[in-house]
């Protein structure tokens, strides 16, 4: 059990490593360096100075090295400036990533709680009208870019009802009374993104609840637990679900990391201030010490998560063991 | 002394696209205490189905669609579904025919047999665990105390089954249905779980059925017998007796076809044809294309039950004298 986590650590650490070094190339291949900002900010600029600055920066040293300065720097927890912001990428990257966790995992159990009831359903009566009308649902929600549906519900919800904000994280210029008052006023402009973000997860998670139902309740256990007199909850749920989540688990830590790279897009929509928007701004901007920061970051976010599905697997199915 | 189990005019249907399609057709049969019917035939005769009904397990677009099912005088297809869960694994168990995939791989074989003696034993947590591990070494298992905690799939298939019969046999039920128990093991094993089935039937004085494709098994543990082809009962009595004399064509046919101890032949005998798809059934008897003494009135006709001394009843026009 400890060395397989300590493999599957060192498994994670070796990936991450490695997509760092292409992003940090990637960054390399984009116009434009810090210099080239500086010298169309500054017109009175000179060619020695630009060619002082390369070096002051280390501009002028190949991508492999550079990119060996960057994560000793890292390393040593020095995380760099934001040029755009100036002040410490730590000061950034903090609030964000938690901005971004919140909305991802909000989004993931929402979904979840919408999705596996509808799948079970569905499961225990398929070919029903419930059947066809989930299952046409699904595919809608499938579908559906969550950039349009994102537009949609701002135009409906924000823009003509005027229930909830087009975006933003919370209301600004207040101070709070209480955490209620915070909780409230922040799960207000959570809500919509939220929901965009959660949209092609439920349509997903419903349809492989309902076919992982349906095989579980198809094994012959099943019939067995009704022969010794369960009752219909308890065979739908302690024998037939509790198999069933096994090939779930699977999707859903899949999905945990496309739930992630929605947010990028959700994000920037509803003016969220998470790493997804982050990273855009940072890309647009030429920000290139928070953009790869956040990056790196959110990689390892989705890499230690599916970690934790593995592990968590071991719970779910005691015929895997960690060797 | 009135029969502990009375089946009369069973009739099950499937309920398919391509028409009802009857399963189990008017079979009727009584079983005392202590005592053990083997229901014989072969693949999809509507053995698993007879169980299957009584059971109430029968799912959609199968249905009961006639007769009565009296466990100790008291109707099973009059219970609702509450009633209905309180016989299944308490006064009526089952046992079936795959060890392997019978028991839930997510949960441990305790776990499993505890919420069953919960359930109709009402015993507490750890009441049941002590039932439950009793259970465990009645049935042969080594260190039932260790394998309570155990998952099914560290158990061997002998084991399996046995633990399968634990579980069956822990609300000391009055009648139990044993759904091919040996077909899936090894021969040595399936001996062995034999075996441990007489004694314990012996001991717990229960009224068995015992469903079988296999006609040694049969002469082994039962004491009544019914032969079925294609959902309806062509013979049935005391086993002894229709092993020896068969009265059924099928019956016959069906004995002939075993191979015998130490005797080599190039090939073995076989029932000529095969059993008439289930749309495809003749309104007369449904072995008549198959029956090497079929008569006119076969094909039209069903036939009656031909009784005989000794209690052999044989449904047939042109039975073996």
């Amino acid at each position: 059990m400890i060395t397989f986590i300590l493999r599957r650590l060192l498994q994670t650490l070796l990936v991450i490593i490695i997509l760092s070094y292409v992003c940090f190339g990637l960054m390399n291949l984009m116009p434009g360096d810090p210099v080239e900002l500086m010298i169309s900010a500054n017109p009175k600029i000179t060619t020695e100075d630009v060619v002082r600055l390369r070096e002051f920066y280390g501009l002028d040293q190949p991508t492999y090295k550079r990119y060996f300065n960057w994560v000793s720097d890292i390393a040593s927890g020095d995380l760099g400036y934001s040029r755009t912001y100036r002040i410490p990428v730590t000061d950034m990257i903090g609030p964000a990533l938690r901005a971004t966790f919140i909305l991802s995992i909000t989004s993931l159990v929402f979904s979840l709680i919408i999705a596996i009831p509808l799948g079970i359903a569905t499961a225990l009566r398929p070919n029903s009208k419930l059947d066809y009308i989930v299952n046409l649902l699904n595919f809608a929600g499938l579908s559906l870019p969550s950039f349009w549906l994102g537009i949609v519900l701002i135009i409906i919800f924000a823009v003509n009802l005027g229930w909830l904000p087009a975006g933003g994280y919370q209301t600004t210029g207040l101070n709070y009374s209480s955490w209620w008052a915070e909780l409230t006023d922040k799960s207000k402009y959570l809500i919509l993104p939220m929901v965009s973000l959660s949209i092609q997860s439920i349509g997903r998670f419903s349809r492989f609840a309902r076919s992982s139902m349906m095989e579980a309740m198809r094994n012959d256990f099943i019939r067995t637990a009704r022969a010794k007199g369960m009752s219909n909850q308890v065979v739908i749920w302690r024998h037939g679900f509790r198999n069933a989540l096994i090939p779930l688990a699977t999707i859903i830590a899949i999905s945990v990391s496309s739930i992630f790279s929605g947010a990028l897009i959700t994000e920037t929509l509803f003016a969220y201030p998470g790493v997804g928007r982050l990273i855009y701004s940072s890309i647009m901007g030429n920000d290139f010490n928070v953009a790869m920061v956040s990056f790196v970051l959110s990689v390892s976010m989705v890499l230690i998560l599916n970690l934790v599905a593995d592990l968590l697997y071991g719970l779910i199915d005691p015929r895997i063991s960690f060797k | 002394m009135d029969p502990v189990v009375q089946v009369k005019d069973l009739e099950t249907t499937f309920f398919l696209k391509s028409g009802p399609f009857r399963a189990v057709n008017r079979i009727s049969y009584s079983i005392n205490q202590g005592e053990t019917l083997g229901i014989v035939g072969e693949s999809g005769c509507g053995k698993s189905v007879t169980s299957f009904s009584l059971m109430q397990l029968i799912e959609r677009p199968g249905k009961i669609t006639n007769g009565q099912a009296l466990l100790q005088g008291q109707d099973l297809f009059k219970l609702n579904k509450t009633e209905m869960e309180e016989v299944r694994g308490g006064k009526m168990a089952m046992i079936f025919q795959e060890p392997m995939t019978a028991l839930n791989p997510v949960l441990t074989i305790g776990y499993q047999m505890n919420e069953q003696i919960e359930k109709h034993m009402k015993y507490n947590k750890k009441d049941a665990r002590d039932r439950a591990i009793e259970m465990l070494q009645l049935v042969g298992i080594p260190a039932a105390a260790e394998r309570y905690a155990t998952y099914p799939h560290q158990l061997s298939g002998g084991m399996r089954q046995r633990a399968m019969i634990a579980m069956a046999l822990s609300c000391n039920p009055t009648f139990l249905i044993a759904d091919e128990p040996t077909t899936a093991l090894d021969v040595t094993i399936q001996a062995q779980i034999l075996e441990l089935f007489q004694s314990l039937q012996e001991k717990l004085k229960m009224s068995v059925q015992f469903i079988t494709h296999d006609l040694g098994v049969i002469s082994e543990v039962s004491d009544k017998v019914l032969v079925m082809y294609a959902g309806a009962m062509c013979e049935t009595g005391p086993t002894q007796t229709v092993l020896n004399s068969p009265h059924h064509p099928y019956t016959a046919a069906l004995i002939a076809s075993r191979p015998h101890m130490g005797q080599r032949i190039e090939r073995l005998k076989t029932i000529e044809g095969s059993v008439p798809a289930p749309h495809e059934l003749p309104p007369g008897c449904p072995f008549s294309n198959r029956c090497p003494r079929v008569k006119q009135e076969c094909w039209i006709n069903k036939p009656p039950v031909v009784t005989y001394p000794d209690n052999q009843s044989v449904a047939c026009f042109n039975p073996i004298p």
